[in-house]
């Protein structure tokens, strides 16, 4: 079985991809969970334009998407070029880069699973937590957000398996370097790329197939557990 | 301790205008669906916002137009209880009862969680979920949640309307304590003519908006024209006596009062202590001597007060017995052949099997003295 021997290589990719994935989802979480309870909730000019723009990444082509990220977060990138300067975050060909881009691409998947949760929530409840003294924000942290949890837990998993997953706009806004922006995918792309890379190529997918598969079962085994206790069954 | 309100607020297709003061322990809000009872608590308890006016409960302002003064709902410390239980799916039924408690500053909490759950009958629901409890414990539990904020008023929107009769008949008793054994005022929304009667010290009647009567219950009850269609068989006297025996063979109750004395089923309360009596109109009959061979029990002397007779083939008439007044309805037929009139010496025959469980309730002191 040494075949299924990973080289620290294929190890460092693995690393990286696990790194890159949890980063993006957890930072586009609050992010998502506001844009959703905007996207629900809010009545304001532009709403339409704000929906096209968070579900944009669905409907582009990923190389488009990676392209765009290029030229508005790269080094000489309006916003980039600003980041870099004032605060010393750089995008281009960093690990960073790749979790913005997994980020960006899984954005609107997380804010779909968030935004239909919080349409399923009975507004009639936060009036009765109102009407008890709760103020707006007691009101959300006590009984809107309890409630939409199933759908939060879904919108990080959807997010974290789009990482995983995500090739186009990675490989196209900070390339294919390993050890900094070589994820699963791309490791895998590069393997099919050389002679001999087929046992290589098929270890990894293995990898692949078990990460995605235990964030599957763990996030169904959790939402089972929160639906018992919200008693939604 | 009062309630006064005396707004404008447009709804839709009509405006809502009411203006009342209300110093009774409770008030009811009567009146057909879609006549602006729902709205008018709403703005009351802060969900909606008045166009114009002003509202104050128990000497505090909290809508007053004129003076851009608007308290939100959650500083209002306004009890709520609603149609629908609205109980929190996640927590438990403790969690859910001590919700609000945290909201109010310990120096004005006066309910504490023993006490709520003693006089609403609900200690062994404490540990379950809300979607284990049938639906009139869960109506309940919400009538607790919302009196453990310590509030200083306590709305009641039909929270029995969701109910069936053997539910309803189950939290009325607890309504009883609730308006006897606490001093908060309470507003109860209720389009129920059984529910007003045995409940409210005082009505607000409400139509398409406006106030058409308010008043106490015992007058608002005798007239039969504010009723809805379908219920005005529903309306008559609210007597407010006093027990003054029972009689074990017989198994009844002899209540007192300066009407003068009737006899009831057995109720289990003791003498002194203090019964409503709904009579209906249609169930007193009225004779011009004192009858005698006729199995009916309860003979009160008067004098015919008043006759209406706009209504066909029907007529209302209420008979002062000694200051307190009931009222009759009898055929235009039977009017003609006893030859009723203004003044006339009559006695009014009430059976005492027309008093059944809903029509006799136990009451504290309905009004502060």
């Amino acid at each position: 079985m040494s075949w299924l021997q990973l080289s620290p290589e294929e190890w460092t990719a693995v690393r990286l991809s696990l790194k890159v994935a949890t980063w993006a989802m957890i930072v586009s979480l609050p992010i998502g969970i506001c844009v959703a309870l905007l996207l629900a909730r809010g009545k304001f000019w532009g709403k339409s334009l704000l929906n096209g723009i968070v579900h944009l990444p669905l409907i582009l082509p990923p190389v488009v998407t990676g392209y765009l990220l290029l030229i508005t977060f790269g080094r000489r990138g309006p916003i980039g070029a600003f980041l870099a300067d004032n605060f010393g975050i750089v995008f281009s060909f960093r690990w960073t880069g790749a979790a913005l881009a997994c980020g960006v691409m899984g954005f609107p998947l997380m804010v779909r699973a968030i935004w239909l949760s919080i349409e399923a929530v009975d507004r009639k409840l936060e009036a009765a937590a109102g009407t008890l003294g709760a103020n707006r924000a007691w009101v959300f942290f006590t009984v809107t957000l309890p409630l939409i949890m199933p759908g939060i837990i879904a919108g990080m998993i959807l997010s974290f398996a789009k990482a995983m997953g995500e090739f186009g706009a990675t490989i196209t806004f900070v390339s294919n370097i390993p050890g900094e922006t070589q994820t699963l995918p791309t490791a895998i792309y590069t393997f099919t790329q050389v002679p001999g890379g087929d046992i290589g190529a098929l270890r990894l997918t293995l990898v692949s197939i078990v990460i995605s598969m235990t964030a599957l079962i763990a996030s169904e085994t959790f939402s089972r557990r929160l639906g018992k206790r919200l008693d939604l069954q | 301790m009062t309630v006064a309100v005396d707004i404008s607020h447009r709804l839709g297709a009509f405006t809502l205008d009411a203006r009342f003061e209300s110093a009774g322990r409770l008030t009811a809000l009567f009146g057909p669906s879609g006549s602006g009872k729902t709205s008018l608590v709403n703005l009351i308890g802060g969900l909606l916002k008045p166009d114009r006016g002003r509202i104050a409960a128990e000497g505090r302002v909290f809508v007053d137009t004129a003076q851009k003064l608007f308290v939100p709902a959650h500083k209002r410390r306004i009890g709520y209880v609603f149609q629908e239980p609205r109980l929190f799916p996640h927590m438990s039924v403790r969690a859910n009862l001590l919700y609000g408690r945290w909201f109010t500053p310990s120096a004005e909490r006066y309910e504490d969680l023993d006490r709520v759950v003693d006089l609403l009958g609900i200690r062994h629901l404490l540990e379950r979920r809300p979607s284990h409890l049938s639906g009139g414990e869960k109506q309940r539990v919400a009538i607790g949640r919302a009196l453990l904020t310590s509030p200083r008023l306590l709305l009641m929107d039909e929270p029995l309307a969701s109910l069936d009769d053997a539910r309803k008949a189950e939290i009325m008793p607890y309504l009883e304590r609730l308006r006897d054994e606490t001093k908060i005022p309470i507003v109860y929304v209720s389009h129920s003519v059984s529910e007003v009667a045995r409940l409210a010290s005082d009505v607000v009647v409400l139509s398409h908006g406006k106030i058409v009567a308010f008043g106490p219950t015992g007058a608002i009850m005798q007239r039969l024209d504010l009723l809805p269609k379908e219920s005005q068989g529903e309306g008559g006297t609210v007597l407010d006596m006093r027990v003054a025996g029972h009689d074990d063979e017989f198994e009844m109750t002899i209540l007192r009062s300066t009407a003068g004395e009737i006899r009831v089923p057995r109720v289990d309360t003791a003498p002194g202590s203090a019964v409503r009596v709904r009579i209906r109109a249609r169930d007193v009959m009225i004779a011009t001597e004192l009858p005698r061979g006729l199995s009916a029990l309860n003979v009160l002397a008067g004098k015919v007060a008043s006759i209406d007779t706009s209504d066909g083939a029907t007529v209302e008439v209420r008979i002062d017995c000694n200051g307190e007044m009931v009222l009759s309805r009898i055929t235009r037929q039977s009017m003609n052949a006893l030859g009723l009139a203004v003044g006339l010496p009559v006695f009014a025959v009430i059976k005492t099997v027309a008093f059944d469980q809903e029509n006799l309730s136990r009451t504290g002191a309905l009004h502060d003295i």
